[in-house]
């Protein structure tokens, strides 16, 4: 009888544990690996030596955001990719709805709708984002990273940059 | 002396807290683990869905394990966070999924049928009432990863309950 309730104790905390872990990974805060160098040199910056690349960066993405939808210019964000709702990428966020976006390699100026924006990745040559599928729902973004946690010498806030060239109209 | 007795008095009150709180927390995560992974209430009102859904308003229950498996098909009733305000979320039908052709009819843009194909990743979405209904003949078709649940029960008003029409 001892060792039955013991195992039933353990269970009760450990179902405790998990519900709140997963209530607050969906509401406020939590950890993700971040896979592929499209984010490079902010996530998983390619290096020219391999020492130093055993592992992905871990960052940490906050969905405080999600309850009103306010994002700025060089926030770095994780959404539901428009191709495969399965996959989740991370890249920054260049323009916001209702502004018109000059894109660089097609000398074009495009108004972003209302409701969507305009995604890149840091990589410009590595990255499947806006170039490919156009401006996304802000609907689809599931948060924002705010900081890298993991590898340790590279810890701190994600810094945006500032875009030369981009006006807002 | 004294003292001690209140500090264990108080070790006694902290202690109920602590307990009332873990199941307060515990009932709020269990909410919102159903909320969020299984059912959820909606309340829908507008024209856009006559005469399935009224104007005044219904409240339907939306589950959301269809659409995590990939299981919403055409015809099912879905509720989508909207392509222009993400604040806001729109009930409509699926009227393609990706890869249809779709061929849809626009009052407000004159008598010609158009057509479109759908892209991979995304739904066509209708509202049954076509007169009266911003859907994707006017914004396109939506990435899936919009689809928040599909509707699969009516609760409100009481003289309809049941499995929302076709």
């Amino acid at each position: 009888m001892g060792s039955s309730s013991f195992l039933w104790n353990f269970t009760k905390k450990f179902v405790t544990f998990g519900l709140i872990t997963v209530t607050v990974s969906d509401r406020y805060v939590t950890v993700v690996p971040v896979r592929g160098g499209s984010m490079s040199p902010t996530l998983n910056p390619k290096t020219s030596s391999s020492a130093g690349n055993f592992s992905d960066d871990y960052v940490l993405v906050e969905k405080i955001c999600l309850d009103k939808y306010k994002f700025s210019h060089g926030d770095v964000v994780v959404f539901s990719s428009p191709l495969n709702h399965k996959e989740r990428h991370i890249k920054r966020i260049v323009a916001l709805p209702g502004e018109w976006f000059g894109s660089r390699q097609n000398y074009d100026v495009l108004k972003v709708p209302e409701g969507h924006c305009w995604i890149e990745g840091d990589n410009a040559a590595a990255s499947m984002d806006s170039k490919s599928f156009g401006p996304i729902p802000l609907g689809l973004i599931r948060g924002r990273v705010t900081h890298v946690v993991w590898p340790p010498h590279r810890m701190g806030a994600i810094q945006s940059p500032p875009r030369e060239g981009l006006s807002s109209l | 002396m004294k003292v001690m007795s209140y500090m264990a008095q108080w070790r006694g009150i902290a202690k109920e807290a602590m307990d009332r709180t873990a199941i307060a927390v515990k009932f709020l995560c269990c909410l919102h683990i159903t909320d969020a992974y299984f059912c959820s209430p909606t309340h829908i009102y507008g024209p856009s869905m006559l005469p399935t859904f009224n104007m005044v308003g219904d409240i339907v229950l939306a589950e959301h394990v269809s659409q995590r498996l990939g299981k919403v098909r055409h015809g099912d009733l879905v509720v989508v966070r909207s392509p222009s305000d993400p604040k806001k979320s729109i009930t409509k039908r699926i009227m393609g999924m990706e890869g249809d052709t779709v061929t849809y009819f626009d009052p407000m843009l004159g008598d010609a049928t158009r057509v479109a194909v759908v892209p991979k990743g995304h739904v066509w979405i209708q509202g049954d009432n076509i007169f009266a209904s911003r859907d994707s003949r006017h914004f396109g078709p939506v990435p899936y990863g919009l689809i928040q649940g599909k509707v699969f029960f009516r609760v409100w008003p009481l003289d309809c309950i049941g499995v929302p029409g076709q």
